[in-house]
Order: structure tokens, then sequence, then C-alpha cells
């Protein structure tokens, strides 16, 4: 094996990014910097005074080695674009959001609320830091929108403006529940302290005059959380009843009006407080229940599609002339230009140029495709280098990869199993009901006038809310726990679904192997750095990108002369370096007799005719991916779907076990029918994968967790988002999400016990105020703080 | 007693009042974001220092700029 490193003596870190520097090259001052991009940023803030910016926090940058073609930002001075961009404008100033992935600590905070410092038409720009966007206030007469797009792209803060954002209005924050639980609490905090001289009456503390009024001071507090906070519940049951469930929020609506009623005629025949402390706690309680575990992680979108993806304009060739278009106004058998580095936004025939395109997001191929002029591209591919002509073929909205979304099964939301949660609440109700009716049959013997008293006490006393209280604080808690491990779940359902999961379906690319990194290695006869360099030379020559790696890895010298090069389509390369006649190729160009069989793809070197050897190009596996995947076969059936072609075929099925079912070159079509297929067998599937080609999969499958190797990029719409390098972390999670289950239910069995020791006084009817606004509260607290205690504990052992 | 009902009602007054203040801060936005308004006032406002933009040419001796290697 011949290796060749460049690495430094001692690693040198760039003062902006932070990233280790390749060489000392690129340096201002003291400081080293690891590309051009950063050093740029670097003087932009240094001669603006900005240079807190390094102070606040350690390396705040980000890398910015792919420079951002100059005229990027050119649609942005598009009226019409404009239009749909822009929230407010007035004469003077005009108002614009931009989502800035990039924003990360309070240095960026800092900088990008100085930006009117580096230009002065801005007035104001305000951060929203939890959803990384940046509200920038400015004067029109004085900069453009483009001006300021491209200053925020110069000090590393690009902002993100896709086809979403023309299409649809951002969702509005809900913040109902919020204000439903504003009310409750002050409606709850306001009827116990009134409840009090209640409370004591029986200690000789009662005056009958002023106990009249507070009874019905309470009476009116309560309203408002009867029918304002409750409301929730009632939508929530109801929409239950309409699709034929019953869930555990009808239990519960029916405790919280069984006990309003029989307070208010308490408090008409003037028979005692009733039990509007009760009632208001526990809606107070579930509300905060709810908001916990509906918490969203705002930062994230868990709904993105393929136009999250896509560009929101495009340059269109007119007459000669560059015209940036928006997406939508993109029609057949116009010319597109496409730039290095840019999305093809709908598929087309290529007209002009040297294609090569990176389909690994859309289609899973690792290796990027050669393309020559007359053939076709499809949408959703990024050029790689330099500029390209298309003629479109079909619109952006009918092309190939965005007709997926219009498959039949994406439509429709797909019917999910009920959570255990109401399958329990369910029996729980019937034993309730069977309680109460035992009870009045035994009072009607006894004692009829007691009848009323005790069933309406039994049916307050059992309302399943510590059921629902200990499931949404635990799943709240769990989300959280898992947030703090970097996966983020959509919402509490899918804790439960991945705890139930017996296949798990991997994707191959970018998933399994790692975004960019392939790793090369030569294995043959021995080979001095002058045939090294001389191979890449030559290889230099070349565009594909096998070549190109080769190329990097050999070195080059610039002065061999090249003579005789010639470029055979799909077999390789060959070509007079100085001496030696070389070439690469597959074996059958090379003339190779003895074939290597390895995981990877091969790429054979003759040099004067002779068989020397060959390079070996492997995706790089992320770094414990084998032994995650010997631990998971041993409870799951594991599949694999790649884009890719098989050639690492065997390599995988070593890893994955031989029960394993690989599939290669699907497209993102036959990934949605293979899930569907496991389906049909009624496998509860676990889909991870990353691209756009798994979209369809990952909304089909029971679970579908999307990877992200930062959680700024895009993900397609999935349950979960995992960070890339947490994936290894897959057996924990799913074991917290198994736990989940238990917690509820030994909260719920401890629940129980309260349950049972107010029943003991309901049934007979002697279930006093004062007993139940103890009961209520303490029962809800320790609930609370139970879920808490189990949760954390669970993630610790 | 009737003092107890003036207290009373003063109380849930306040009480009210506090009610409203959580609803307007809650439209307000005020709980969307827990990180900036946080940071954002341990940011010092100093004094724009005088940039300088001619790098290697610059001829200010008082100029502390790294881009300006004459120093």
């Amino acid at each position: 094996m011949a290796t060749i490193s460049v690495a430094p003596d001692t690693k040198l870190q760039c003062a902006h990014c932070g990233e280790d520097c390749p060489d000392m090259k690129i340096s201002l001052g003291d400081k080293n910097f690891c590309c051009e991009g950063c050093k740029l940023v670097y003087e932009i803030l240094n001669e603006n005074g900005l240079c807190d910016y390094y102070t606040l926090n350690n390396n705040p940058g980000q890398a910015q080695r792919i420079p951002v073609r100059k005229d990027k930002f050119a649609f942005l001075d598009d009226k019409k674009i404009q239009q749909q961009l822009i929230q407010f404008q007035d004469d003077t100033q005009t108002h614009i959001t931009f989502y800035i992935p990039h924003i990360h600590c309070s240095s960026c905070l800092w900088l990008l609320e100085n930006l009117h410092r580096l230009d002065s038409g801005i007035q104001r720009v305000t951060v929203n830091f939890a959803k990384k966007e940046a509200l920038i206030i400015f004067r029109q007469r004085e900069t453009s929108l483009r001006h300021i797009a491209e200053t925020l792209t110069s000090i590393g803060y690009e902002p993100y403006i896709s086809l979403q954002d023309l299409r649809q209005q951002k969702p509005r924050v809900q913040r109902g529940l919020i204000y439903r639980l504003g009310v409750a609490g002050f409606c709850f905090a306001n009827i116990m302290l009134l409840s009090f001289p209640e409370y004591f009456s029986h200690y000789g503390y009662a005056d009958v005059k002023m106990n009249h009024i507070f009874r019905w001071l309470n009476l009116t507090l309560s309203l408002p959380v009867f029918f304002y906070s409750a409301q929730v519940f009632y939508r929530s049951a109801w929409g239950g009843l309409k699709s034929g469930f019953l869930n555990i929020d009808l239990p519960i609506v029916l405790a919280i009006i069984v006990t309003f009623i029989r307070s208010l005629t308490d408090v008409f025949t003037d028979s005692g407080a009733g039990y509007f402390d009760s009632m208001t706690g526990i809606v107070f309680f579930m509300l905060v229940g709810r908001i916990l575990q509906d918490k969203t992680y705002q930062g994230l979108s868990f709904d993105r599609d393929y136009t999250a993806y896509f560009p929101i304009a495009i340059t269109v060739l007119k007459d000669g002339q560059q015209v940036p278009t928006a997406l939508p106004d993109i029609k057949t058998n116009d010319t597109l230009l496409i730039h290095n580095q840019e999305l093809i936004p709908a598929d087309g025939i290529l007209v002009k140029g040297n294609a090569i395109i990176d389909y690994s997001f859309v289609t899973g191929e690792a290796v990027p495709v050669q393309k020559n002029a007359g053939e076709i591209v499809y949408a959703g591919g990024k050029q790689l280098e330099g500029n390209i002509e298309i003629l479109t073929i079909k619109e952006v909205a009918q092309s190939y990869l965005t007709s997926l979304w219009n498959r039949e099964e994406l439509k429709t939301p797909r019917e999910k199993a009920p959570s255990f949660i109401h399958l329990l609440s369910r029996y729980f109700t019937w034993v309730v009901l069977a309680i109460a009716i035992i009870t009045a049959t035994y009072w009607w013997a006894h004692d009829p006038s007691r009848i009323w008293p005790a069933v309406t006490a039994v049916l307050i006393v059992a309302c399943p809310c510590a059921l629902l209280l200990a499931a949404s604080f635990t799943n709240g808690h769990i989300l959280r726990i898992l947030s703090r491990h970097h996966l983020y779940l959509r919402n509490a359902d899918a804790i439960e679904r991945l705890a139930d999961i017996d296949h798990i379906v991997f994707d191959k690319t970018g998933t399994l192997t790692g975004k960019a990194t392939s790793s090369i290695s030569y294995q043959g006869m021995p080979l001095t750095k002058e045939k090294l360099w001389a191979i890449g030379s030559l290889a230099a020559q070349s565009t594909h990108p096998l070549s190109k790696m080769i190329a990097s890895f050999c070195g080059k010298d610039e002065n061999l002369p090249i003579r005789n090069f010639r470029s055979v389509a799909a077999n390789g390369i060959s070509g007079w370096v100085q001496y030696n006649f070389i070439q690469l190729g597959n074996a059958a160009f090379t003339g190779t007799s003895h074939k290597v069989h390895t995981e990877g793809s091969t790429v054979y070197v003759t040099i004067d005719g002779q068989q020397t050897g060959c390079f070996i190009i492997r995706h790089h596996y992320r770094e414990g991916i084998s032994a995650l995947l010997q631990h998971l076969r041993k409870k799951y059936v594991l599949s694999l779907l790649s884009g890719d072609n098989d050639a690492e075929a065997a390599y995988l099925q070593e890893m994955m076990g031989p029960s394993a079912s690989l599939h290669f070159a699907q497209q993102p079509a036959d990934k949605l029918g293979y899930i569907l297929s496991l389906q049909k067998q009624g496998r509860r599937v676990l889909m991870i994968g990353d691209g756009l080609n798994d979209a369809g999969a990952l909304k089909q499958s029971d679970v579908g967790i999307s990877l992200t190797e930062n959680s700024n990029n895009f993900t397609p719409a999935s349950d979960g988002i995992l960070e890339a390098d947490q994936m290894i972390q897959l057996p924990r999670f799913i074991r917290i999400c198994r736990n989940n289950k238990r917690i509820i239910v030994i909260t719920f069995i401890i629940s129980l016990l309260y349950n049972i020791i107010g029943l003991f006084f309901a049934t007979q009817g002697i279930l006093s105020p004062l007993t139940a606004a103890i009961l209520m509260p303490a029962s809800s607290i320790s609930i609370v703080l139970l879920t808490y205690g189990l949760s954390e504990w669970m993630d610790r052992a | 007693m009737s003092v107890i009902i003036i207290l009373l009602g003063a109380s849930l007054l306040v009480a009210i009042f506090f009610l409203a203040a959580f609803i307007w801060s809650v439209r307000n936005g005020q709980f969307e974001d827990d990180f900036s308004p946080a940071h954002r006032m341990l940011f010092e406002t100093k004094p724009v220092e005088t940039g300088c933009k001619s790098g290697n040419a610059c001829t200010n001796k008082n100029c502390k700029s790294t881009i300006c290697k004459n120093h």
C-alpha cells in the first residue's frame, strides 16, 4: 500500500471556523486560516471593526471552502420574486425574514444584529435564535434585497431561500394552548385560595355569609376554565367520537362535565362548595402535560418536500439574455443555465457544457454521473463542474422526481394504530362505570338520598386524568431526553411506534456511508513517487469523478508532458506521460487478466503494458456501523434499499448478516413499494434514510427517521430527524422508547392507588372537598415528579 | 367582615392584571426565543473603531488592524 500524506506536524486551527488547516500558507498576522473563504470573512469583519465576533466564542464561523457564485442572488432583483418574499413594505422601509441555517451561537446573534455596520441601509436586524431566522428592516432606497443577501453571504451567513418560501405562508405559531393554560392557571390558583375557608369550615372558622360569597366567586372563576380552557379536550373527544373511536379524552370530558354539574347543583341547592378547585386543577395539569408533549422544535421542520430542496429561481436564457426566473414560471422548451454547484430544477435535455451530475441525494448513486450533450438529465441532480445549459422537457411540477409526491399512497394520511393509552383508558372506563353502578344499587337499597353524591363522586374521582397525565408527562420527558441525544421526534406517537418496530430498513448512500468521504487505496506492485505523479498527472486530464479522486490521491507534477491522451467513455483513459505509456480503467480496457474482487469501485493501472496494480475506491462507512448492524440483526430483520449499484453487496451482506435482504438500483418508487409490501406482511417498519429518494419510503414506513449531518440541512418529511453521528446509538433510542411504555404503566398503577383511596371515600358518599382538594394536586404532582425521575433514571441506566 | 370583600376584590384585580400581563407577553412573542434576549443584553455597545480599509498601504500610525502589515 502506498500512502502519501501531507499532514502538518502540528495541527493548526482555522481562526474563523476552527477546522484543521492543511498548511500555514493562508495566514494574516498570527492568524491561520483553512481556506481563502475563511480569510476573506475575517478580513471583512476586521476592516469593519467587528472582530468581537471572534472574542465572544471560539471559532464561531463555518468553513468557506466552497465559494458562493457571484450573482447567485441575482434573482432577488426581480420585482415579482421580491414581492413574494417581502413581509412588509412602505415608502421608506422593507421588512424581510431570512432563514439562516448557520445561526448557532451568541457570536452569530451579535454579528447579525450589527449588520448595519456593514450596510448602512439596514436599519435593524432581529434574530430569532430558536427558528434560526433574522428579521431585517432596511431602507430600500439605500440598499437592496440582493445586496443584503450578498452581504450576509460574504460574512458566512448565507440565507437559505428555497422554492418552499414562494409557495406557502409560514405556519403561525400555535399559541392557543398557552393562553388556555394561562387562564386555567389563574382560575385554578384563585379558586384554591378562595376555597381555604371552606376547607377549614369544620374547624369553626366558618362564616356562612362569607362562604356563600366565596362559593359564588369560585363558580364564576370556573366558567372560563370549563368553557374556554377545557375546549381542547372537548374537541379531541368529539373528533374521536365522530370517527367512531373512544379515545382517552372522552372519559375525561365526561368527568369534567359531571364535576361541573355536581358542583353547580351543590352551590345552587346550597348543600356544599362543589369541586371547582379539583376540576380547574385537573384541567390545568392536563394542559401542562399536553404542552410539554406537543413541544415542537422550532428550528426543525418535519414536513419538507422537494420544494424546500429546490432553489427559488433559476437563470433562463432568453435571446442570449440571462433572466432570473421563478421556478413555477419555467415552461417546457425554456433554456436553463445551470451554474456550477447548482441544482437542476426540471427534467431536460443537455444542450451545452460538460455535465457531471451528483445524484446522490436524489437517487442514492454514490458516484457522480457524466452526461453528454443530447442526453436527458433529471431534476434534483447537482451540477459539479462548470456551467451547463439544458432545454426543459417537463415543467418543475411534472418532473420525474416531483411526481413522486403526487402518489396516492402519500397523499392520504394513513390510519395509524391508536396508542395503548386509549385502549387502557377504555378498560378503565368500564371498571369505573361498573363501580358507579354497584355504588348506585347499594345506596338505592340502603339510603336513596345518597345515590347522587356517591355516584357523582365516583365519576369525579375515577377520571382517567392520572393516566393521561402519566402519559403526556412521560412522553414529554422522553422526547426531551431523545432530543438531548440529538434524535428529534415529530410527536409522542412516534415514541410508541418506534418501540414496536420489528423490521429496520436502511438506505446506503448518505446513511450507512458518510456524505462525502470515500477512501482510496492502492494495491499491487510498489510505485515510486515519480510513477505516482505520472499516474496522477494523467488522471488529472480527465474530469471523471474517479479520475479526479485518483489525481488528488497521487498528486501530480505540473511539468510532466502528456501526449496522446485518450479517453474512452465508461472504460478508461490512456496516454504517454514522459516516457511511460499509462492506462487507467476497467479490467477490459487495461487488459487485466486477474480481477480483484473488492467492495467498491476498482481502477486498474498498467504502465507500458505491464499490469502494476489497481486503485480501490470505497465509500467510507460511518464509524461503528458494522457493530451497530451486528447488534441490530440479532433482534430485528434488516433490509437495505440502495439506489446505487451492487458493487459493495458482499461486504454489506457480511455486515448485515445472511438473513438481511439487500436491494440495489432502487428507484424512489421501488423503495416506497418495498415498504408497502413489508407492511402488507404485517411488519412494523423503521426506515432510516437521508435523501429525497427515500422521501416516499420514509413517509410510508411506520417510523421514518431522516439523517442529517447537521440539523440545518435539508431533510425529507419524516417522523424524526437524527444527527448522523448519533446513529450508532439507535439500539439505545429504541430501548428508551420501550421504557416509555413501562414508565407510563408504572405511574398509572401508582396513580390507581390514589384513585382507590378516593373511591373509598366516594363510594360512601363522604368525599369532602378537602379530601378531593388534597388528593388531586398531590396525585398530579407526584405523578409528574415520578415520571421525571423514572425517565431520567432509565436514560442513565 | 366587609373589609374582606374589598380585599377580595383587590386581590382578584391584581391577579387579573398578571393574567393580562401574561397574555400580552405571549402575544408579544416573548416566550418564543429564550436565547437571544438573554444574550443580547450582555453585548457591550462599543464605539465603532475607525475601520481600516487601506490594507498594506495603510499609513495610519494608530491603526490596529491586522491587515495593515506595516505595523
